[in-house]
């Protein structure tokens, strides 16, 4: 009997991908003299549903669907968890 | 007569530009004029085209990554077919990104360096590849063509940098107006692509994607006097396809 899992997928840029995103939030609290924040990355958090037989087969098929569509490997890491 | 298939995707914008563009080439009397259709992404199936042309503009929003989406698309598998099977594919700007996710190109686009959606003229300098945008003719030509990209900062490991340039399948740099490449400056590489890559082909070149918009400047009303270039370059290019596919129609028919 199948069940649904709520997930999550972090997915983030890997070191050295230049991030514009991160590096503007940064020189903006620079400006604002907040220059104890550095090394900012954006990334982001997907929230699913799978229904699977298990745990192990929900995050398998999170895995084929962020290796086909939702991360790019060239630039992209992911990690699976449960919500 | 010769025949272009432009796929358009929701949120392509420059789908009758390129409509336009392969209508008006002036490729000779031969082989007649050029026939344009545009296929919708939910279609499955391409009618025998010589070229598919991914036009730019924001397929799906650019929701997830730019180009993302436009890979589930029931046409991407045939457009995967054609490819595979040495028909030719040409990607301009968000055709080009799409390429990159579909994995007939190598890379990805990342956003520019400089952070700011670039709309201007740069100039282009065209590369010696298998692509057929290079010929005797072409090479080392600098062309002056507009740009209009957020993500068009092109990106590749090392090591895929270097198979890049072992195989020439680099088919324009961005460079200054005396053609001279630096990648560092961001006046003449205005993105920040690695290797100041402005487009790319793969390694047999019947697969060519690209950033800039040649498509956007053939008309002296929008394109001035370095809208010639871009006719030219659009031209060259069109007739080596077209050339290239009546010989192989030709060939097929000998041997059947």
């Amino acid at each position: 009997m199948s069940k649904s899992f709520k997930m999550q997928v972090l997915v983030r840029l890997k070191p050295g991908v230049l991030d514009v995103q991160g590096k503007a939030v940064e020189s903006s609290l620079r400006a604002e003299g907040r220059s104890v924040v550095t090394n900012i990355r954006i990334g982001k958090l997907i929230e699913l549903e799978v229904r699977a037989d298990s745990e192990a087969a929900a995050r398998e098929e999170i895995s084929a669907l962020c290796n086909k569509l939702l991360v790019n490997s060239i630039i992209e890491d992911f990690e699976i968890r449960a919500a | 007569m010769p025949k272009v298939s432009v796929v358009l995707f929701p949120g392509s914008n420059c789908d009758h530009d390129v409509v336009h563009a392969f209508r008006s080439l002036r490729i000779g009397a031969p082989q007649g004029e050029v026939s344009v259709d545009l296929v919708w992404h939910a279609s499955s199936e391409l009618k025998d085209p010589d070229l598919v042309v991914l036009p730019g503009g924001f397929s799906f929003g650019d929701y997830v990554r730019t180009g993302a989406l436009a890979k589930l698309s029931p046409i991407a598998r045939a457009v995967h077919a054609f490819a595979a099977a040495g028909g030719h594919v040409l990607g301009i700007c968000n055709g080009f990104q799409i390429l990159c996710e579909l994995g007939l190109l190598p890379g990805v686009l990342l956003r520019n360096q400089g952070r700011t959606f670039l709309s201007r003229q740069v100039h282009l300098r065209v590369e010696p590849s298998p692509s057929f945008f290079s010929s005797p003719e072409t090479e080392g030509r600098v062309v002056s063509c507009p740009i209009a990209h957020g993500e068009g900062n092109y990106f590749a490991d090392e090591q895929t940098l270097a198979e890049l340039e072992d195989h020439k399948q680099v088919v324009f740099r961005y460079c200054r107006q005396d053609g001279s490449v630096h990648p560092e400056d961001p006046e003449s590489n205005p993105n920040g692509s690695k290797h100041a890559i402005a487009g790319i082909c793969n390694r047999e070149g019947n697969v060519v994607g690209l950033m800039p918009h040649p498509e956007r400047a053939l008309e002296a009303l929008v394109g001035g006097a370095s809208g010639d270039r871009c006719r030219e370059l659009l031209e060259t290019y069109a007739k080596a396809v077209f050339h290239a596919r009546a010989l192989s129609d030709k060939s097929a028919r000998i041997s059947a």
